[in-house]
């Protein structure tokens, strides 16, 4: 970020309007170096922690390599980890362009693998391109629908949306595992719905992994996203709405209905990660009978991380997908527990969220010194 | 009188910007020196160096004739310098006398004497004729009292020089009486106050010395009252003041011929609401606004100007009446109609309003008409096209830095309300409503934002000016309302209405029928 104090040229001032004009390399290398400086002291801090703890770093690093990069196999399985981190991911950092924080990702994903599952198995008779379309679009539908309601209830009661998407985790859960006891469980011992037929899946890309075209949806979506939030109306509205809802409102921005909008675009997205797990890894929705898988939880990370912007995201969930990919196997070739990870993961969030609050007080004090 | 303070060649830069350039201060003991100078001419700065928040690049202090440095503010309070700043330092949970003796607290290390503190701050705020109710949270007093609970703070400290920054800022008219008179109390009982302003007024009448400072450079230093100085003194004019201040004569009058005033283009009729706390607000306003003319609403605060914007502009809803505008009823249109039928609105607090801070200059230049081409085609925004309207903005209306990728947040105060002022201007309304369109704007601006009333008045528009600054009221109004109580309690042309007259209509006072016109 820049200082409150102008020293260009004033002559060059065929500056854009927008943050991502001109400068944009600049300013998204600025925007980028303090995750960057947060990875690599985490990293350094995982290894001195290796090392006190008398394992051999060198092993633990080969281990990270080997899981992940190690073969053909170990890039697709990479990926296969990464995709649903990126819709999450999105879904975090859309809700909070609109100043919104959605913790429910875990619900929407949950009801979305049922609706996407659902849709899979049940719906019969269509061609493979449309039947997989309805299962993604029922997905999607489903998790934004969860996002809606308390998106809704927001908008028009003020209940705090932090409470309500957690309500909505707990009910989504609890509603997949009656649904599952009671009506959608297939025969046999498993609590797991009947398998999705071919035609729902999403066709794998790089055998023998199990990667997908899901990956393709999600880069897809990081897209979509940018151009949604940068260049158009609705994008301008919502982001307006997330920054200043009272300058909002007196442009007539209708703020209410753009809360309701964010919620049911953000649960879409989380809902989307669930979909192309069924729909692509899956092939079936798995009764959480162990409670959340934590794809949600993890988005709130990997958009703290990405800082909120889709290019950002799909970094961040680079980086923590190939985290989760070599927990285990450094265990297995290092003996390096597995809560080691999560040392390195939670350093990274802690950095970056450090770094977020200095900045925002800095902010405030210029402001307040500015005015 | 000898000098309480010397400051000598005072330097501070921050990275490429010099905020102190060599400036010298020397402040008499007893009394009330102003440092007057625009926003950003390094005011605060100085005062930070001298309080021991900055160290100085340059420059030496002397204080009571000898030098000091002044490490930190706690060594500030040991010399006996206190520092009121312009956004207050309290715990707004904690009780006043709790806040003022925070930091110097009585009773033993582990526990606080309440009693005793309450009892101290009670004596303190009689020796100084401050009232303040030492029991009272924070949080629950008025900003003048907060204020009060900060100059107690200092003075319980041991102040002997008193910097204010910037202390009516945040003041109404009243509590900007009853502050010169604490100040006066002060300086009475030997006291010396720095008080920092950019408002000349203010300076004529309150300060005995003035230094005005520009770009970081003390370009005068003035006597004002005569008190303690050597001979008889010759006041500087507020037209002398203002030349000094920003660089280059300054007309603080507004040229502008007679109204023409056309066909009435917002009408209101019995208008009622409520307020935020659910008590009404309107009592049924009447009012009448004509093409070409400016129509002033004066008042003291919170007597309804709130609540008349928010209803006229869509963002209250109205319990009874009727507005129209051109005829057409707007009473239930939402924002967004009422813009397009032809309403423009400077909102009075540009921060929460006006502007999306973390939006740039030009996000912010097209805000409300964004979903319009040319800046928005079948949903997608053009760039460009913004841009090149923020850029005629800036050109038109001098706003710096003259960058649209600019940050608004990091705009100085009267280069966002230029912003806005510029915005609203451009949609070409038939009616512009201007809420405090000057309020802690400097000299330059208030006089380009003025003229740009004016202009927009001879162009045929109409404009309903609310203000609070009655000397603005009088100076662009061609008519002039007193709101008071939720009424409009009288309306006068401008040519009839005094200071005094409205003075009086403003504090509920009723007007003698001998100066003509209706009363209600
Ligand atoms: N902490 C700071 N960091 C960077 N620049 C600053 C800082 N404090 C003040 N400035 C700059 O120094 C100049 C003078 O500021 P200030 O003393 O606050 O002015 P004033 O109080 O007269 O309005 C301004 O350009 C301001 O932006
Ligand atoms: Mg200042």
């Amino acid at each position: 970020m820049t200082g409150t104090v102008e020293t260009r040229d004033p002559s060059r001032s065929q500056d854009q309007g927008r943050p991502q004009g001109r400068n944009r390399l600049r300013a998204l290398l600025i925007e980028a170096l303090v995750p960057i400086i947060a990875v690599v002291v985490a990293l350094l801090i995982g290894l001195i922690f290796i090392a006190i703890t008398g394992r051999d770093p060198a092993k633990a690093a080969e281990a990270l390599w080997v899981a992940n990069f190690g073969s053909r196999r170990a890039i697709g399985e990479a990926l296969v980890s990464v995709t649903p981190l990126i819709f999450t991911g999105l879904s975090v950092a859309f809700a909070f362009r609109a100043g919104l924080f959605n913790i429910g990702g875990e619900g929407q994903y949950i009801v979305a693998q049922l609706a996407a599952a659902v849709a899979g198995y049940a719906i019969t008779g269509l061609p493979g391109w449309l039947h997989v379309t309805v299962a993604i679009l029922a997905g999607a539908l489903a998790g934004g629908l969860w996002g809606a309601i308390p998106g809704l209830l927001k908008a028009y009661r003020g209940v705090h949306e932090v409470v309500n998407t957690i309500m909505m985790n707990y009910i989504a859960l609890y509603l997949a595992n009656y649904l599952i006891a009671n009506y959608l469980k297939a025969p046999g011992a498993l609590p797991v719905t009947p398998e999705i037929l071919p035609t729902a899946r999403l066709a794998q890309i790089l055998p023998p992994s199990r990667l997908h075209t899901g990956l393709f949806l999600a880069l897809g979506a990081a897209v979509l996203v940018y151009l949604l939030l940068w260049h158009t109306r609705w994008g301008y509205e919502i982001r307006a709405v997330g920054h200043n809802p009272r300058a909002a409102e007196y442009a007539g921005i209708d703020v209410p209905r753009n809360l309701a909008l964010a919620m049911l675009i953000s649960g879409a997205l989380a809902g989307l990660a669930g979909t192309v797990q069924v729909l692509g890894v899956q092939r079936a929705f798995y009764d959480p009978v162990g409670g959340f898988v934590g794809y949600g939880f993890d988005g709130i990370a990997v958009a703290l991380l990405g800082r909120n912007h889709p290019a950002g995201v799909v970094l961040a969930a680079l980086l923590f997908g190939i985290l989760d990919r070599a927990a285990p196997t450094m265990q297995a070739m290092a003996q390096v527990p597995k809560a080691t990870i999560w040392v390195v993961q939670a350093t990274v969030i802690l950095l970056v969220a450090a770094d977020q609050i200095i900045r925002s007080l800095f902010k405030r004090r210029r402001e307040v010194a500015a005015r | 009188m000898g000098n309480i303070l010397e400051m000598r060649g005072i330097t501070k830069r921050f990275g490429p910007v010099v905020a102190n350039d060599g400036i010298d201060l020397e402040v008499r003991e007893g009394e009330i020196h102003a440092l007057l100078g625009e926003n950003g001419a390094g005011k605060t700065t100085l005062m930070n160096i001298l309080y021991g928040l900055y160290q100085p690049d340059a420059g030496e202090i002397r204080y009571k004739g000898k030098p000091v440095t002044i490490t930190d503010p706690n060594r500030a309070i040991e010399l006996g310098i206190g520092m009121v700043h312009q956004h207050f330092m309290l715990i707004p949970p904690f009780t006043v006398a709790e806040n003022i003796v925070l930091g110097h607290e009585p009773g033993s290390k582990t526990r606080l004497d309440r009693a005793g503190a309450v009892e101290k701050v009670r004596a303190l705020s009689q020796e100084f004729g401050l009232k303040v109710d030492p029991t009272a949270r924070v949080e629950s007093i008025s900003v003048g009292m907060q204020q009060r609970v900060e100059i107690l703070k200092a003075l319980y400290r041991g102040a002997e020089l008193l910097i204010l920054d910037e202390p009516t800022a945040v003041l109404t008219p009243q509590e900007v009486q009853e502050l010169i008179g604490i100040m006066r109390r002060l300086v009475e009982q030997g006291r010396t106050i720095i008080f920092i302003t950019h408002k000349l007024k203010e300076v004529l009448r309150i300060a005995d010395r003035v230094t005005v400072i520009r770009q970081g450079r003390n370009v005068a230093t003035l006597d004002i009252s005569g008190r303690g100085a050597p001979g008889p003194v010759t006041p500087p004019t507020e037209a002398e003041l203002a030349a000094l201040m920003v660089g280059r004569a300054v007309s603080l009058k507004v040229e502008k011929g007679p109204a023409k005033p056309g066909e009435p283009v917002l009408e209101v009729e019995g208008l009622e609401c409520l307020g935020s706390r659910g008590l009404p607000a309107l009592k049924g306003v009447n009012l009448t606004l004509r093409a070409g003319e400016i129509l002033g609403i004066a008042g003291v605060d919170g007597n309804g100007q709130t609540e008349l914007i928010e209803c006229l502009t869509g963002l209250r809803r109205p319990t009874a009446g009727r507005i129209r505008l051109r005829g057409q009823d707007i009473t239930r249109l939402p924002v967004r109609k009422r813009f397009e039928l032809g309403l423009a609105h400077i909102p009075e607090d540009r921060q929460k309003r006006g502007l999306v801070l973390d939006f740039t200059v030009a996000e912010n230049a097209i805000l409300g008409r964004h979903y319009r081409s040319p800046y928005c085609r079948l949903g997608v925004m053009a760039w460009q096209q913004v841009t090149a309207h923020a850029q005629r903005l800036i050109r038109d209306f001098d706003i710096r830095p003259p960058l649209p990728g600019t940050r608004a947040g990091s705009l100085s105060g009267g280069n966002q309300q230029k912003l806005i002022v510029a915005r609203e201007i451009d949609k070409e309304p038939v009616v512009l409503i201007a809420a405090q369109p000057t309020r802690g704007v400097d000299v330059g601006a208030i006089e380009a934002i003025h003229r740009r009333l004016v202009a927009e008045r001879d162009r045929g528009r109409a404009v309903l000016l609310v203000s609070l600054e009655l000397d603005e009221i009088l100076a662009l109004s061609d008519r002039i309302a007193v709101m008071y109580e939720g009424r409009i309690v009288a309306e006068m042309p401008a040519e009839e209405a005094t200071e005094e007259t409205l003075g009086l209509l403003m504090a509920g006072g009723t007007r003698s029928g001998a100066e003509g016109g209706v009363a209600r």
